[in-house]
């Protein structure tokens, strides 16, 4: 593969691979605080900590 | 006897009489690198902790005829035990995750966004690399300066131009520091002043103990099926993130960002320094390796910032574009620096909380481009 064919898959790839990766994983985030939400107790640890 | 004598005499001195002479010239001048990376180090605390056992390994590696970097040398043994397999690198991961919080990040994970729009300078510099006409491998180890994170920058140089280490890890850490005078410019030069004093309010708590437990796991899952290639420097980030969260392993925890990281760090400086032989480094390469890492920095800044002027206007205003100059690697001083920028034109405007939340999306997304760059080469069969 010559080095311009390389570079443009590089950088198309490599970009939407990467924002495509962490936008994934900011969904998955976000469904992690509907599954476990942050509850009165935990709060509660908090202040008496 | 007498010749005897003279035959031990004859050795003393002679790294002298080499270094002053013609083929000991390289050595002279990297002589003079060293004490300019120990300077910086000592004097303007540019990265001490990197830069001191640098530059002191470069001066060991430079006295001729000491012998440090041939087989069964210290230096030698010491790149042989970490580098050359990646393993120093990835050491210090579990020790960067163990002392970074993800909570700010998990209070609002679109920030993860801002991370990736912060790695765009590392695809732009592959372009200008093999422009310039450095080879594939050799382009894609210069590029990932960009990601402005020393170990992985490291890891994927030991790997693919190995040759090139020196002048990469030095550019990384240096750059890495010079990151409150070489964004602040960029960000005012792309952004209104209307834009610059936009108010983003205060996060509110919201994350529970359980998300930041489950969050490292969920991650070196979701990331090391995506890209595998990428596992070893995401899962030791995440590892050391986990011990920090579960809190039942204090002692290793502790041990990971001091004891173990302390000591890598020796000798991780002190292999790279070795590598910084006259000979090899002092090439146009390692000069045009200077030049495409500070552009690196620059067009993450530029890409950083732009995605933040789009998501301001997509947002209706909401969102202070600032943000996305934090959305590199540097922790915590790309946010500190958006928290600067953003006080100067409007004191009462704090944007620190979320510029940190860019910043460990910078982090993340660091890692994330490196692991989707192997693991594309990979598909490529390139490596």
């Amino acid at each position: 593969m010559d080095n311009w064919a390389f570079g443009i898959t590089m950088t198309i790839v490599g970009v939407g691979g990467t924002f495509l990766t962490l936008w994934i994983l900011s969904l998955v985030m976000d469904l992690l605080k509907k599954v476990f939400p942050l509850s009165a107790e935990d709060t509660k640890t908090d202040k008496n900590a | 006897m007498l010749e005897s004598i003279i035959a031990g005499l004859s050795g003393l001195g002679s790294g002298a009489i080499e270094l002053f002479s013609w083929q000991g010239l390289p050595n002279l001048v990297m002589l003079f690198v060293a004490a300019a990376l120990l300077y910086l180090g000592v004097a303007k605390q540019v990265e001490p902790l990197l830069l001191i056992p640098i530059g002191f390994g470069c001066l060991l590696a430079n006295v001729p005829l000491g012998d440090l970097m041939d087989e069964g040398g210290m230096l030698r043994t010491l790149y042989d035990m970490g580098i050359a397999n990646e393993l120093f690198p990835l050491l210090i991961f579990i020790g960067i995750g163990a002392m970074i919080d993800f909570g700010v990040l998990l209070e609002n994970p679109k920030m993860l966004l801002f991370g990736a729009a912060g790695q765009i300078g590392i695809f732009l510099t592959l372009l200008l690399a093999l422009g310039l006409g450095f080879t594939q491998l050799e382009a894609v180890s210069i590029a990932i300066i960009g990601a402005m994170d020393g170990p992985t920058a490291i890891y994927v140089t030991s790997q693919f131009a190995p040759h090139l280490l020196g002048a990469v890890s030095v550019a990384a850490y240096s750059y890495m520091a010079l990151v409150p005078i070489i964004q602040p410019p960029i960000m005012r030069a792309l952004t209104t002043k209307k834009e610059r004093v936009v108010r983003m309010g205060t996060l509110k708590r919201s994350v529970s103990p359980t998300t930041k437990l489950l969050f490292p796991i969920v991650v070196t899952l979701v990331t090391g099926l995506i890209a595998p290639k990428g596992l070893p420097l995401m899962g030791t980030i995440m590892l050391g993130n986990f011990m920090r969260e579960c809190g039942v392993v204090a002692r290793l925890t502790k041990a990971s960002e001091n004891e173990i990281a302390n000591v890598v760090t020796l000798f991780l400086g002190l292999a790279i320094g070795g590598t910084m032989e006259g000979k090899a480094f002092l090439t146009p390469q390692t000069l045009a390796i200077f030049g495409l890492g500070f552009l690196a920095i620059c067009l993450d800044t530029v890409a950083g910032v732009m995605f933040g002027k789009l998501v301001c206007w997509v947002s209706g205003g909401r969102v202070n574009p600032l943000i996305g100059a934090a959305g590199i690697s540097a922790f915590p001083m790309a946010a500190r620096v958006v928290q600067v920028q953003g006080q100067r034109y409007d004191k009462r405007n704090y944007l620190l909380m979320h510029a940190a939340g860019a910043n460990t999306g910078g982090q993340i997304g660091s890692v994330m481009a490196a692991a989707v760059m192997l693991s594309v080469m990979k598909g490529m069969g390139l490596v």
